[in-house]
């Protein structure tokens, strides 16, 4: 919890804030470019870097004190992956679809 | 009589928390040792919580993630007709709103009231304004027929980057299918969040937070920032896919 740290945590606040802006700045840029198979992979690696800024800095999971919570936070990224994961290499290994 | 009488000494947890009785210190509920703990146990359950969230919304990723496969250049046209710079400005929007609530939750735990009920006002106003873009977005796509049902239709809608050939209307629907479901769940969490904002800016106005007690601001914060990711993945997904 930044909060209760000596220093102020506004300028990472802010920071993280406009890097958020440019983020989504770039990824509507990107878009209107033809990178072939590569958009997609681009838009998703430009939201999962948003993504963990929020989580980081704005839900303070960075500076948690507590382990469990960063525990909690990996177990719901593994098992989302795992979703994703197991169900795509079925689908995209698919030699008739 | 029988506690003055014992010989071994109490847990250390049960000691300070008989010492924080005798303190009187309301914000500190009696089986947590410090606020610390009983901070991190608050924000644990909300994870738990968030994690929950993750797996429910991850479904419906999952489902996106089959279809666009399968009917890809019927996504990208469906994907197109939507208004991509509504989209962009409500991510902005939202973006912003997360600025106010960590801004919330910093002045929560530095006794800066005014700015708490500010950021919080202004919290609930960008959540209205997203609503109130999000509802535009949504006018558009009855217009146009575009919501699945009896009336809807796609007819003669070209697959980006191959030009002559038409998208299935039926491949298209799920799109749409997809996309209504998926950004009125959100737009529901969206709504459910401005509840518990508006609880907050009242608890806030009677001045309830203070720098030992201003666990709802952290949760509430957490809760609305879960919301803002759903978002940065659901905005290049729906909005952005073909537009080259």
């Amino acid at each position: 919890m930044t909060g209760h740290s000596k220093s102020s945590p506004l300028p990472t606040y802010f920071a993280v804030f406009f890097a958020l802006l440019v983020g989504t700045g770039l990824t509507v840029f990107a878009a209107t470019l033809d990178l072939g198979r590569f958009n997609a992979a681009v838009a998703l690696g430009i939201a999962t870097v948003k993504a963990t800024l929020v989580a980081l800095f704005f839900m303070h999971v960075w500076h948690a004190s507590e382990k469990l919570t960063k525990l909690v936070v990996i177990a719901a990224l593994f098992f989302l992956l795992l979703l994703l994961g197991l169900t795509m290499s079925d689908y995209a290994t698919r030699p008739w679809s | 009589m029988l506690l003055t009488r014992r010989r071994f000494p109490l847990p250390d947890s049960t000691a300070i928390g008989l010492q924080h009785e005798e303190e009187h210190r309301p914000e500190l509920l009696h089986h947590f040792a410090d606020e610390q703990q009983q901070r991190d146990a608050s924000s644990l359950g909300m994870w738990v919580f968030l994690a929950t969230e993750v797996m429910f919304f991850g479904g419906m990723f999952c489902a996106y993630l089959v279809y666009r496969r399968w009917y890809f250049g019927d996504f990208g046209a469906a994907s197109k007709s939507i208004n991509m710079a509504l989209g962009a400005t409500n991510t902005a929007v939202l973006i912003c709103s997360s600025l106010t609530v960590v801004l919330a939750v910093w002045a929560a735990q530095t006794a800066r009231k005014k700015l708490l009920i500010g950021s919080l006002a202004l919290t609930m106003l960008l959540g209205l304004t997203f609503l109130g873009i999000k509802g535009m977005e949504y006018r558009d796509k009855f217009v146009e027929h575009h919501v699945p049902g009896a009336s809807f239709s796609f007819d003669h809608e070209e697959i980006p980057g191959h030009p002559g050939q038409y998208a299935n209307p039926a491949h298209a629907q799920i799109f749409f299918s997809l996309y209504f479901i998926m950004t009125g769940l959100h737009a529901l969490h969206m709504i459910i969040g401005l509840g518990i904002f508006l609880w907050l800016l009242i608890m806030a106005w009677k001045g309830r937070f203070t720098p030992e007690y201003n666990t709802p601001v952290e949760i509430g914060g957490l809760y609305w920032h879960f919301v803002d990711i759903v978002w940065i993945y659901l905005f290049p997904l729906l909005y952005l896919i073909d537009r080259h």
